[in-house]
Order: structure tokens, then C-alpha cells, then sequence
């Protein structure tokens, strides 16, 4: 039987079918790629187009025909853009990367242990607790935003990062919900084990439920650092003093000006997006896998 | 709880009652951040927008009440509130069609087994990455009515040049392209990870009875992300309708909204009346109607979806 297909196989015709299938595959592969590859220019040209232009010099942003090849190519835009008192740089990164890094703790922190208690931890009116937390997810957070604008006005917080920051340690509605999800998945046996050998619950989570959910923990990192990163709303609201301005409100002030550069402008949007693209080209994986959770999960 | 059976099948004793209480102690000690959380910056702010919205109130001097009055000035009186009502409805009615259309598209063309597909991801997804203060800059080189990039390919196409955000009428088309680039590439991802769900076993048995592409499309790929659809489709809807960044950038300064205030969107007036006048109160009773608004289309969406979104198993979760 098998000799008979091997024979089958070899026989010209099917020799000749197989190459029409294999020329057939590549002709569609061809095409597919031709596709691909002019939706991927169109959505790549405009950052061509932001590094273009910020190389080039002021009068050469606006011209007919267009200039495509900055001559001189200014790379002096660059120290100039990322050091005017407009746009300074340094002190705005370091803004941001405050806002991102305690927020991130903040919210990895408290999500995880609000969800092992709602995932491990038995107790009265957890399933209340529970559905309360998914009504929340779908709140959009225009009802919210004036009286907890007002309750921070009261404690004094406004125009400084606490406003911003500090509701972060308190958990965030559908980290909670994804972390406990995880959770929900460790076997019992796990922890009952520790819980027989004398651990606490401050323990088991440290040391069996954090080791185990570790991809989902970089998950919800990754997802606030690219949330706080680019944030401008809250920094809008609540911050008033240019010294406090994380990097994309310093480009929105920068823009504000009177006489906009667009060259500088350009060379200060890309320093604001390339710590995240970078970030993103490391960890790309938590990032896609974080968004497809997102749509699974949701409905 | 799967598991926990074991425990709570035993006899329950006095030790064992105290255990149990400590581990509600414990799961109360744990959860505690997450309870203050829900009381102070949920509870309390949407039962207190309820109030602020009945008052006049600038934070200055305390609230005082004045019933409907400020629903009655945003319906009959505030021309501006009308004005943002029907921008952001046309924003939303486009947008949100087009940004599932695009993020489907752009899905299907990613679901090939091809070399080199994770380089077009990123590409397509690239974009998203992008704050929207950023994009807007750029968007605003690149749709430049005399000299911009997408005016002259067009001038190649035969195509007069367009206004964009210097127009009345092409602001908004501008501001809904821009967000194609910015947007599609989350939708798109969702949508992705739902095409991969789907069994090869079902297109195959589809292909066996004769089923085009189209077909198989129409008749096996539609109803099985049917539920994405849905999902994407509000969380379009709850995205477009508080718009801020995008058309708050692309007007330049707080005080003025595009040409004939053609970008003045919901929450551009909202942001205006909260936090550049400090009528709280008004601002109140506009993200009230707001949040109303939103309730009442995502519950008709939801409605309607049980015509055309198809659930594989009935009891899923």
C-alpha cells in the first residue's frame, strides 16, 4: 500500500500537479504580500514622514513639491528641540517615568492582592464583591470625573501627582478581574500543601501565586505603562505647573506656543513615542497578548 | 471553588469555625484596599454627580441648588451643547463603523500563514503606541491644506486639495481618518485572536460542501466572531463618544474648537465648562446626559445584538 503511494506520488502527473499547486501557493503568497506590504506603508509613511520632517530645516517643512531628503539632514534639531525652555526633556521624562513607575507598582501591588483575596480567600459577600467589580469595568469614567475632581480640589491635591497616583494603590477594576481569573486556574493542592506546612496567606501568595502568575502580572504592567505614558487628561486636569509635566503634556504646552517650529515639534513628538516603541519592541509579547485578554475576556 | 470541598464537607467543629472566621478576616484584610477604592472614587462620585448636577457650584463658594435648571439651560439655552451633541454623534457614526471595518480588514490580511506576518503586526499595530497629542502634531503636517502629504497624493490623483482642520466641513472627516491610524490597531488585535479561535476543522468541512470565500466568510468566520464584533463595537462607542485628546489638540487652544467650532466634541465643551469657567455643577449635569446617552446605546446595542450575534454554547460565561 504504501510502495503504491510512494509510486502514486512520483508519478509525473502527480509530480506535474503538485508543482501547479506549489506555483499556484506562491503567486498567492506574492499577492498576499503585495497587500500586506502596501497597508503596511500606509501606515508606517506618516512616521517616515515625522522623521523626515524633523530633520529637516523650518522652511523646508512646507514646500511644493514636497522634500522628501532633508538637505542639510539637521540632526541639531534634536539638542535643540530636547533642550529649549519650551521642551525640556530630561525633567519631563522624569516626570513621566515617576508618573509610570509608581502607578504601575501601585496599581501591580494592590490588583494582586485584591484579586487573590477575591480568587483564594473565602468570606461573606464575595460574590457581591465580585459582580460589583465587573459592573465597574463598564462604568465609563465621565460619571466620576467631576465629583472625584472636586474630592481632590477638597484634600488640596490638586496640581500636584497625588490625584494621579494615589488612587492607583487601591486596585484597578479589570486587573483585578484578570489577575483573579489567573489565579482561579492554580491548583488548589498548591496552597492547601503551605497551608499545612504553616504559611500564611501573605506567604502562598509571595511565594506559590506571584511566581505562577507572573506573564499576567507583566500584563497589567505593561498595559498601565502604556496608559500612563500617554496619558494628557489627568495631567491636564490636575497638574498646573510646567515644572510637574510629564512628556506629553510638555508637548502640548511646546505646541501652545507662539511661533510653532514644526521641525522641533516633530523631533520632541518622536523623543515622547520612542521609550514606548522601544519598550514595546522588548516586551511585545505582553503587550499583544494583554489587548487579545481584553477582547476574550470582555463579553 | 473547586477544591475547597474537601474543607467545607468536614464536620464543622470550633476549631474549624474559627479557621473559617480567620480566612474571612483575612480575605477582608485583602480585598480592603479595593472596597475603599469602590466607596470613595465610585460610590460616592457617581452619587454625588447626581447632586452637583441639580446645583451651581464653582468650587469657590458652596453649591447651591437649583433643580433641573441646569438640564433645562444645556436642552433650550446652550446652543454650544447642541452643537458638540451633533459633532460627536457625527464623529461617533463614522468613526466607529470605520474603525471596525479597518480593524477587521487589516485582522483578516494578518490571519495568513505567511513569513514574515509578525513584521506587518507591528506595523499595522505601531501606530496605537502613538499618544494622541503626538499623532495630532503629526496629522497636522501631514493633512496641511496647502503643502501636506495626503494633499499632494491626492493633487497626483487629480484631486483638488482639502481643507482638514482648516475646513468646517473637513475637520471632522480629518479628525476620523487620523484616528483609522491611531485606533485600528487594538480592534485589530482583538479581532485577530478571534480569527485564530476559529477551528480549521470548520472551514474545511465548509470548503468539502462547497463554500467560497465569500461564503465561508459570510457563513462560518462572521457568526463565530459575531461576540468581538460586539465587544469592539462598544467599547467603540464608549471610545468615540468621550473624545478629547485628538480634536482638543488638533484646535490649537482651549478657547476655540476648529472652524465654526466643527471640532467642538462633547467632552471639549465638558472639559470648557468644568475646568476653564468652574461651573461645576453644569459640567455635572452634561457628563450625567452623557453617561445616560451611553447606558441607553449600549443597552439597545446589546439588545439588538441577540439578532445577529451567535453564541456557539448557550450557557457561556
Amino acid at each position: 500500500m504504501n510502495s503504491a503511494q510512494a509510486l502514486l506520488r512520483s508519478s509525473p502527473e502527480m509530480v506535474r500537479i503538485r508543482q501547479r499547486k506549489a506555483a499556484r501557493q506562491l503567486v498567492q503568497a506574492l499577492l498576499s504580500h503585495l497587500v500586506l506590504l502596501s497597508v503596511a506603508v500606509l501606515f508606517l509613511v506618516p512616521f517616515v514622514w515625522l522623521i523626515i520632517t524633523s530633520l529637516k530645516q523650518e522652511t523646508q517643512v512646507f514646500t511644493d513639491p514636497l522634500i522628501w531628503i532633508p538637505k542639510p539632514v539637521m540632526w541639531s534639531n534634536y539638542p535643540d528641540a530636547l533642550t529649549t525652555p519650551a521642551f525640556n526633556f530630561l525633567p519631563l521624562l522624569k516626570n513621566t517615568l515617576f508618573y509610570v513607575i509608581t502607578t504601575t507598582f501601585g496599581t501591580v501591588v494592590s490588583s494582586t492582592m485584591v484579586a487573590y483575596g477575591l480568587a483564594r480567600l473565602r468570606f461573606p459577600g464575595k460574590n457581591f464583591l465580585f459582580i460589583v467589580t465587573l459592573a465597574t469595568m463598564m462604568l465609563p469614567g465621565i460619571v466620576t470625573l467631576i465629583p472625584t475632581y472636586i474630592l481632590f480640589k477638597t484634600l488640596g491635591w490638586v496640581g500636584s501627582y497625588a490625584p494621579l497616583i494615589v488612587p492607583a494603590f487601591f486596585g484597578s477594576a479589570f486587573n483585578i478581574f484578570l489577575l483573579r481569573q489567573f489565579m482561579m486556574t492554580i491548583p488548589w493542592d498548591l496552597t492547601d500543601a503551605a497551608l499545612v506546612d504553616g504559611a500564611n496567606d501573605f506567604i502562598i501568595l509571595w511565594r506559590i501565586v506571584v511566581p505562577l502568575i507572573t506573564p499576567a502580572l507583566l500584563v497589567i504592567a505593561v498595559f498601565n505603562i502604556m496608559y500612563t505614558w500617554n496619558d494628557f487628561f489627568g495631567p491636564l486636569i490636575y497638574l498646573s505647573n510646567s515644572k510637574q509635566y510629564p512628556l506629553v503634556m510638555g508637548l502640548y504646552a511646546f505646541r501652545t506656543q507662539h511661533s510653532i517650529q514644526w521641525t522641533l515639534l516633530m523631533a520632541a513628538s518622536l523623543a515622547t513615542c520612542l521609550p514606548l516603541i522601544v519598550l514595546f519592541f522588548i516586551a511585545q509579547r505582553y503587550f499583544i497578548e494583554g489587548i487579545t485578554l481584553t477582547g476574550l475576556k470582555g463579553v | 471553588m473547586p477544591g475547597s470541598s474537601s474543607q467545607t464537607a468536614e464536620k464543622p467543629s470550633r476549631f474549624h469555625l474559627s479557621q473559617r472566621r480567620r480566612e474571612a478576616i483575612t480575605g477582608y484584610l485583602f480585598v480592603s484596599p479595593w472596597i475603599l477604592a469602590l466607596l470613595v472614587f465610585t460610590a460616592y462620585p457617581v452619587i454625588a454627580s447626581f447632586f452637583f448636577s441639580m446645583t451651581d457650584y464653582n468650587i469657590l463658594r458652596p453649591p447651591v441648588w437649583v433643580g433641573l435648571k441646569n438640564f433645562e439651560t444645556m436642552f433650550t439655552q446652550d446652543p454650544l451643547f447642541w452643537v458638540s451633541v451633533k459633532n460627536t454623534a457625527y464623529y461617533a457614526l463614522l468613526s466607529v463603523p470605520l474603525g471596525l471595518l479597518v480593524g477587521l480588514l487589516l485582522a483578516m490580511l494578518l490571519n495568513q500563514k505567511l513569513m514574515g506576518i509578525g513584521f506587518y503586526r507591528t506595523a499595522f499595530y505601531l501606530p496605537s503606541l502613538v499618544p494622541a497629542v503626538a499623532a495630532t502634531l503629526l496629522w497636522l503636517v501631514i493633512l496641511d491644506p496647502r503643502l501636506g502629504l495626503v494633499n499632494e497624493a491626492l493633487g497626483a490623483l487629480g484631486i483638488a486639495p482639502i481643507g482638514w482642520f482648516r475646513s468646517a466641513a473637513w475637520a471632522k472627516p480629518a479628525l476620523i481618518l487620523m484616528s483609522m491610524w491611531l485606533g485600528s490597531g487594538t480592534s485589530m488585535l482583538i479581532f485577530l485572536a478571534a480569527l485564530k479561535e476559529i477551528p480549521q476543522s470548520l472551514m474545511d468541512a465548509a470548503m468539502i460542501d462547497g463554500a467560497g470565500s465569500l461564503q465561508r466568510f459570510r457563513h462560518v468566520t462572521l457568526p463565530l466572531i459575531s461576540p468581538t464584533i460586539l465587544f469592539n463595537l462598544i467599547m467603540g462607542i464608549i471610545g468615540s463618544f468621550q473624545v478629547f485628546g485628538s480634536a482638543f489638540v488638533a484646535t490649537g487652544s482651549a478657547n476655540t474648537a476648529g472652524p465654526l467650532n466643527s471640532l467642538l466634541m462633547y467632552m471639549l465643551l465638558l472639559y470648557r465648562n468644568a475646568f476653564r469657567y468652574f461651573n461645576m455643577g453644569y459640567a455635572s449635569a452634561m457628563a450625567l446626559v452623557m453617561f445616560l446617552a451611553l447606558v441607553l446605546v449600549t443597552v439597545v446595542t446589546i439588545r439588538s445584538s441577540s439578532q445577529w450575534v451567535y453564541y456557539e454554547t448557550a450557557g457561556r460565561q
